[in-house]
């Protein structure tokens, strides 16, 4: 009865009120051999004090989480948080609203998802953006779906093996229902996906090429290269995104040659959080704006002539079209999407390009660190941004066992991905990294592999 | 009469692209610590942006007062009672705000090692055991990251489990009272639907669904209580008629708060349910998002849900199970929304056992005396029992050219968010009012009268209403417009 606010006085009342005698003669229409006879078999209620030593307590067991250095990116990136994204979500006009289904009265939630597909489609080049989607693997599974729609006769994707590979996974759960291939090509020695195999793997029964770009291995690809041959196909080309940070630094997708840049906001503002919730990221180009799924605002006016933000083009969605919407997607990641707005307005274009100057300069700093270690080799040549592979004179997997005692989390060992890769490690390095963090990484590297 | 929204602070407040230009955002970093080059000495220029067109740039005081200014254009139920039915706008307590942002929870990494995370792990574990016992079911599922995505998660279990039986079949029946998500789900895993007409006290008709109970039915997707708040009486028979046919029966959960410590799903024969821990377990509805959407599976259902799952060492430390061969994959980037999932948690935690029944208890109490109070002024087209809603419609008020849209705006100059309209379906017109066990007696009696107002008010002076909003920030929105020519970003030149 923690917030509940009626006094057994006022039950009476309302009951007294209606008829009633007791609130179980509300609970006749559930058949009585259903009713539970006994509370439930779960603990009682805490007061708020107990709770709290509680959750403290449990997060003492993540302690390791504050005290380990830690070079994980994968997608999801350890980037600054500032204060001020807090302050604004933590407003209860914001998180205790629901979706803004009356406009007049959700004007707040509106403009900012309006200002939130601004910046989004700014910093991706692309037309339209939606007002966000669940997390980036499934914003991407959703851009093949969306060139299955726009091409009825495809029979399959081409995706880069490079894609993430828990991205690729969720795309396989949600294809298995569907007659709809996945065929994945294979990376080249500079990272970046093999043209030859690309161009190979496409016919004319491909919906789409899906590329990531900066990719698992931290390489930047050559995205218009993609598009040529996927749009020499017909295919689309849909370039995913993990590091959202890198859209401020590379060219925009849409300026090459992108028809879908799906993925992952994350890195605008929102805490790494054990894995969600997080933000996904969905632009296309005005020509597949009534196949993209989910929500979306646009601009209108009200009686008096006052602009205005409603949410639009409502039927592609399940609550019209039922059975034949677009995606079975009701709600979006709004408040998620309101910390990458907040955040993309306090970074401010100058506050990105200096971000991603110093992520492009500590990782390039660490990488040359690590590689003057004898035995450690680059394992792919690709321009990268804050993300890279090292081939390790080694195995990873007791390397990463030795940095516990340093408390360093190293990286993240590939071979569990990628079977072949046995002796290489993603590292990832952004400007939270100071430099002494970094060179006790290369310290370990140097002390582990140079042991008998 | 309370008039809150009106008097509430609101300053309008233009886009961030019109702030006054030629500001430098105040955003800093710390001097670099590593060797200092421009991002063309690291990668190559012509891979490079010179510039992000038209993107802002504004100092730290700038923008939040834009943001602040902007919050005061939202409703939202710390001010106040936001009735909308099946969205179960209930109290967030401010605790679970607090305890997801310790950093060693907020900062933890999804790939950090097992031994960092073990309360992480403990969070999931524990909470995955609650709603188990609390649904009465095998096993669940945290990862997926909304209502519609467990839903989808919930059926592509089915066809798991039916194609490892042989045949992963064909259709799947929902009601035509069912919430849109249902059809789109079931189609996006690959099934085609079929809609069960409801009887005439809105349930599932028995002969109807026995009509179309054939082999090729995968299953029957059913929202209990339905979306009239109606308990479906029949549901142990139903449960009885679509096992007989070798289907499964998927309950939507959506409305669970109406019966949580009160009954059990897994006692009624429900094989799959996902749960909307926005509604029933009390988390942020954020402006739309982000939710959790966990599946609760019978035993069958269990070898097939997504991977990995927290499982427990022999040493009794915890980890995450990758080793499920009959698994449908995964369905989410990581483990789901763990800073969600993490604020159900405590809100279980909280209420316990003795709480959660009186949550059901008072949310069907609430609702029932709003239907009582109103049921002299507002058509009622089904009339038997409800649970946690009611759905009235505008059939009294329709001879006077008032509709319930009219109504739903009347609303806004009064103080108070309209309840869901034009939903469900099966009642043209309806208002669907759900004020959940937040609201006190005398909230709901502010309500009740501003509602009988409404309906006085459309006896007397329709117009009042066809117009409204007058009083507040808005008039009522061209949405029409906003569709026939989109306008979907802000562009610097030509813009609406």
């Amino acid at each position: 009865m923690k917030y509940i606010p009626h006094s057994e006085a006022e039950t009476r009342a309302m009951l007294e009120s209606m008829g009633l005698s007791s609130v179980q003669d509300l609970f006749q229409c559930i058949p009585a051999a259903l009713r539970l006879a006994a509370d439930l078999p779960i603990p009682r209620g805490k007061s708020e004090l107990e709770l709290e030593r509680y959750f403290y307590q449990l997060s003492r067991e993540n302690d390791g989480v504050l005290e380990f250095t830690t070079f994980l990116g994968a997608g999801a990136y350890n980037h600054y948080v500032p204060a001020v994204i807090d302050g604004i979500i933590s407003r209860s006009e914001f998180f205790t609203a629901y979706t803004p289904y009356q406009p007049e009265v959700s004007q707040g939630t509106l403009q900012a998802i309006f200002e939130y597909q601004t910046m989004v489609s700014q910093l991706t080049g692309m037309d339209v953006t939606n007002a966000s989607m669940y997390d980036g693997a499934t914003a991407v599974t959703e851009a093949v779906l969306l060139a299955q729609r726009a091409r009825s006769s495809a029979k399959k994707v081409v995706v880069a093996g490079s894609l993430h590979p828990f991205y690729r996974q969720v795309m396989r759960t949600y294809v298995a229902n569907f007659d709809l291939a996945v065929e994945e090509v294979p990376w080249d020695s500079t990272g970046r996906v093999d043209p030859v195999a690309l161009a190979a793997a496409i016919d004319d029964a491909t919906a789409a090429v899906v590329v990531q770009s900066p990719n698992f291995f931290g390489a930047v690809e050559d995205v218009a290269e993609c598009a040529r041959i996927a749009h020499a196909r017909k295919a689309l080309l849909v370039m995913a995104v993990t590091e959202a940070a890198s859209l401020a630094a590379f060219k925009a997708p849409g300026e090459l040659g992108a028809d879908v840049v799906a993925g992952e906001g994350q890195s605008f503002g929102i805490p790494v959080s054990f894995g969600g919730p997080y933000l996904g990221i969905f632009s296309t180009r005005s020509e597949h704006l009534r196949r993209m799924p989910g929500r979306v605002v646009g601009m209108t006016e009200d009686t008096r002539g006052r602009r205005g933000f409603v949410l639009t083009l409502s039927t592609r969605e399940q609550h019209i079209r039922r059975e034949k919407a677009t995606s079975n997607i009701c709600t979006n990641q709004g408040l998620c999407a309101l910390m990458a707005s907040v955040y993309l307005a306090y970074t401010g274009k100058s506050g990105l390009r200096e971000l991603c100057r110093q992520n492009l300069a500590k990782a390039h700093y660490a990488r040359e660190q690590l590689c003057a270690v004898p035995g450690v080799l680059p394992r792919f040549s690709a321009p990268f941004f804050n993300e890279f592979v090292l081939t390790l004179p080694g195995d990873p997997h007791a390397f990463a066992r030795f940095c516990k005692e340093r408390q360093i989390v190293p990286g993240v060992p590939l071979k569990w991905f990628y079977p072949g890769l046995d002796q290489d490690m993603l590292f990832c390095v952004t400007e939270v990294n100071q430099r002494a963090e970094i060179d006790k990484l290369v310290a370990a590297v140097r002390e582990f592999f140079a042991r008998p | 009469m309370t008039q809150r929204v009106r008097k509430t602070i609101s300053i309008n407040e233009s886009l961030l692209f019109e702030q006054v230009p030629g500001n430098r955002s105040t955003c800093d970093f710390p001097p670099l610590d590593v060797p200092s080059g421009e991002m063309a000495d690291y990668v190559p220029r012509e891979l490079l942006r010179d510039d992000i067109p038209g993107f802002p740039e504004l100092n730290e005081v700038e923008v939040v007062r834009h943001f602040t200014r902007l919050s005061t254009h939202n409703y939202h139920v710390d001010l106040g009672l936001y009735p909308l039915g099946s969205c179960t706008m209930k109290y967030n307590p401010k605790i679970n705000e607090k305890l997801a942002r310790i950093p060693a929870f907020a900062q933890a990494h999804p790939l950090q090692l097992h031994e960092n995370t073990q309360g992480c792990l403990k969070v999931l574990q524990k909470l995955a055991d609650l709603l188990v016992k609390i649904t009465g079911m095998d096993g669940v599922t945290l990862q997926p990251l909304a209502g519609a995505h467990g839903e989808l998660t919930g059926m592509m279990l089915i066809r798991a489990a039916l194609t490892a039986r042989g045949n992963p079949r064909k259709k799947v029946l929902i009601p035509d009272s069912a919430h849109g998500t249902n059809p789109a789900s079931a189609v996006l895993c690959g099934y085609t639907t079929v809609t069960l007409k409801s009887n005439a006290s809105g349930c599932i008709d028995l002969d109807e669904l026995r009509r179309h109970l054939d082999p090729d039915v995968a299953c029957l997707m059913m929202t209990v209580p339905n979306t009239l708040g109606v308990f479906e009486e029949n549901i142990q028979e139903v449960a009885r008629l679509v096992h007989a046919n070798g289907s499964f029966l998927y309950m939507d959960g959506a409305n669970f708060n109406a019966f949580i410590g009160v009954a059990r799903p897994g006692d009624m024969g429900v094989d799959v349910m996902h749960l909307n821990l926005h509604k029933t377990f009390s988390t942020p509805h954020g402006g739309g998002g982000p939710g959790a959407g966990p599946v609760v599976v019978v035993k069958e259902l269990v070898p097939f849900l997504p991977m990995p799952v927290v499982s427990t060492k022999t040493d009794g430390s915890l980890f995450l199970d990758y080793n499920r061969p009959q698994s449908i994959g995964r369905v989410a980037a990581f483990y789901g929304n763990f800073g969600i999932l993490l604020r159900a948690l405590a809100y279980i935690l909280r209420e316990g056992s003795d709480g959660l029944r009186q949550v059901a208890e008072n949310a069907v109490l609430n609702a029932n005396y709003i239907r009582h109070h109103l049921s002299r002024d507002f058509h009622l087209e089904y009339r038997q029992p409800t649970l946690h809603e009611v759905v009235f419609d505008d059939k009294n008020q329709a001879d006077a050219g008032v509709h319930t849209m009219d109504m739903a705006k009347r609303l806004l100059d009064l103080g108070f968010h309209p309840p869901t309209v034009y939903f469900p379906l099966i009642v043209p017109g309806a208002i669907m009012i759900e004020p959940t066990e937040s609201e006190s007696r005398a909230e709901l009696d502010a309500f009740i009268d501003t509602m009988r107002q409404i309906a006085q008010e459309a006896r007397e002076s329709p117009k009042l209403l066809q117009d409204a909003p007058q009083d507040i920030r808005s008039t009522r929105f061209d949405e029409a417009l906003a569709a026939r020519k989109p306008v979907l970003i802000w562009k610097e030149t030509g813009q609406a």
